[in-house]
């Protein structure tokens, strides 16, 4: 009887739930594979191999941040200015490739310092919210208008434009491929890299269950500031992909771009609560919000009603994004 | 001593010595900043913040995770509705504050059926409410003009009604004895805290849990709602997104009033007195000759510095 007891929530498990248990962001790949048929029923055009590659272009720096998000929400915290990261980080390379005359040596060496900057602010979320354990909600918050202060500073009305150089490799071709092909595929293995790394699974560990993962030795204020880190450093890269996308600085560009961050890894089926997610939901998540708004506006909803309807679309994605993240949960 | 020091650390307290602290920063920095016009001024804005806090003090006390993200979206849209109603004219105040209390508490309770029957997180699902509410605000922006603030309107939120104090204010200070006597005095104020510090306890005592969640998120959406009408009466005209601001600095003034953002601990006493704080921190940056740059960036340490005082996470233990 015993045996009996104790094994039915496996015997129950239908193929469906195993499933979803080892893919848990599948519900995000149906819903934007549904919006991408959508979007090819409104309008045939918009399923192109260019409309695609422009598609991903423009929505490429919500998912780095999304994906930068998605490691803070791994550990159970949250990051309010990982858009304010963002807006820095791009006044600051636009800024620095023109002092420097735009060749290819400065792009470089400004996409460097970018990352350093991005690391920097991570750091400092990081030590505010584990090491002075302060609220992460109110401090990142806090952080976020200090960040939005400094991009000001740097340059405080938008307009200094990227050099061409910078933009033109972004949204050109490299060997007959679009050059966001190559960001992808990139990505992707720097995802599939960092799944594995110990780092991916202590941030999980920590996000479960704090007090667990200290008392098995974790040094859980580390862990959480390196999570803070690697979204610092994804935030960044978002900035550049932003850079390459609008050729210019804007100081106030990634405001709105926080909380579609968090939209996104909720839609990916990861729990805001920390210890479970993945990083190719949020991913998918990120999409799933371009291809809401690139659907409504191809269904011809008068302009006055995009935004409502867009808000209504995500509000019922993210949903269905926490219904079955919570389906998937072992 | 130690009695002194557990007093000295009430956040109440810590908020009400940071406040004159920073009214004689301010006084030094600019003179006149502390006088009684000035701080008259300082009251009545922190009073739009303070009635927003009292919705997201409620909803942050029942715990669970609570928050409520939308409140922002909810004094836009009660500000345009408020002005659209009475257009210009006091016969139209009745109705405006009925149809914002009505818009208010729909919205609190999509908010709460959404969080307690779909258990979606608060966090969640009141983003996805301001997303939806931004939307709104597009479609009805587009279609009508903003409408006016009735002239009562603007005296009783601008102009002094008794004792040289405006009405705005003593609408405060009643909301703050009526939370008061509601969170200390009455079953739903103690169910409130029995809720927010153990669900499931509270649960078995019979407590009708998910009715207190909706009844809480409706509560915070009319007092958005009243906000939203008030701020109508503070800038004569509504522009988009007024309210925008409202979201973060609510929950902010709930912190710094030593309201805990995991639920069941704090009153709203404190929240009034960081509402004010908030305020004249902003009121202090505003006077300060320096750029907008580095106004947000002071503004940013500041918070953050202030935070230090207020319920820090415990450290981890063995």
């Amino acid at each position: 009887m015993t045996e009996i007891a104790t094994s039915p929530t496996y015997r129950r498990a239908g193929g469906l739930r195993i499933l979803l248990e080892r893919y848990p962001f599948l519900p995000a790949l149906a819903i934007v594979l549904v919006l991408l048929a959508l979007n090819g029923v409104f309008s045939p055009n918009s399923l192109s191999y260019r409309s695609l590659t422009g598609l991903l272009s423009t929505y490429m720096a919500l998912i780095l941040l999304a994906i930068a998000q998605t490691y803070v929400v791994y550990a159970g915290d949250i990051d309010l200015s990982a858009g304010s990261i963002l807006s820095l980080v791009n006044v600051a390379i636009v800024v620095l490739m023109e002092r420097w005359g735009g060749g290819a040596g400065a792009v470089l060496l400004a996409l460097a310092i970018g990352l350093l900057l991005g690391l920097a602010c991570g750091l400092v979320n990081g030590l505010v919210v584990a090491a002075l354990r302060l609220q992460a909600i109110v401090a990142t918050f806090a952080t976020s208008i200090f960040f939005t202060g400094l991009a000001l500073y740097i340059l405080p009305v938008a307009g200094t434009p990227a050099p061409t150089i910078f933009w033109r490799t972004y949204g050109g071709r490299l060997l007959g491929l679009p050059f966001v092909f190559y960001i992808l595929v990139g990505l992707v293995v720097l995802l599939a890299v960092l799944s594995r790394t110990r780092l991916a699974t202590q941030l999980l560990a920590v996000g479960d269950d704090q007090q667990a993962a200290y008392q098995t030795g974790l040094p859980v204020v580390a862990i959480r500031i390196r999570g803070y880190l690697l979204c610092g450093l994804f935030s960044a890269l978002a900035a550049f992909c932003i850079t390459g996308d609008t050729a210019s600085g804007d100081p106030l560009v990634g405001g709105k771009m926080t909380l579609f961050s968090v939209a996104a890894v909720v839609l990916g089926g990861s729990a805001l609560s920390g210890g479970w997610g993945t990083v190719v939901g949020s991913l998918l998540g990120a999409l799933t919000i371009g291809l809401i708004s690139s659907v409504v506006f191809f269904m011809g909803t008068p302009s006055e009603w995009q935004n409502f309807v867009q808000g209504l679309a995500i509000l019922v994605v993210l949903m269905a994004g926490v219904l079955a993240g919570r389906r998937a949960r072992p | 001593m130690s009695r002194v020091m557990s007093f000295l650390r009430q956040p109440i307290v810590v908020a009400l010595a940071l406040i004159v602290l920073l009214l004689y920063l301010g006084e030094l920095m600019s003179p006149g900043f502390a006088s009684g016009a000035q701080i008259l001024r300082l009251l009545i804005v922190a009073s739009l913040l303070g009635i927003v806090a009292a919705g997201q003090n409620v909803v942050i006390l029942g715990g669970r995770e609570g928050i409520d993200l939308s409140v922002g979206g909810v004094v836009s849209l009660s500000a345009i509705i408020a002005g659209n109603v009475m257009n210009g004219a006091d016969i139209g105040i009745l109705p405006a504050i009925a149809a914002c209390l009505v818009a208010g508490a729909f919205f609190g309770l999509l908010n709460g059926l959404g969080i307690t029957l779909l258990r979606i997180p608060p966090l969640v699902m009141t983003l996805g409410m301001l997303g939806v509410l931004q939307g709104l605000l597009v479609v009805i922006r587009m279609g009508i003009p903003s409408g006016q603030a009735a002239p009562a309107l603007s005296r009783f939120v601008t102009q002094p009604l008794f004792f040289g104090v405006p009405g705005i204010i003593w609408l405060w200070v009643a909301i703050g004895i009526l939370m008061a006597f509601m969170l200390n005095r009455t079953v739903f104020g103690h169910r409130i805290y029995a809720i927010g510090s153990n669900e499931h306890a509270a649960y078995m005592a019979g407590v009708p849990v998910r009715l207190m969640r909706i009844a809480l998120f409706m509560i915070s959406g009319m007092f958005a709602a009243i906000a939203g009408l008030c701020l109508l009466g503070y800038s004569g005209s509504s522009f988009a997104n007024v309210g925008e601001q409202y979201t973060l600095t609510s929950i902010i003034a709930v912190v710094f009033g030593g309201t805990s953002l995991a639920g069941g601990k704090g009153g709203y006493t404190g929240t009034m007195a960081g509402a004010f704080l908030l305020v004249i921190l902003q009121g202090i940056l505003t006077t300060v000759n320096i750029d907008e740059s580095g106004r947000q960036m002071v503004f940013g340490a500041t918070l953050l510095l202030l935070m230090m005082f207020y319920g820090r996470g415990r450290a981890m233990r063995a």
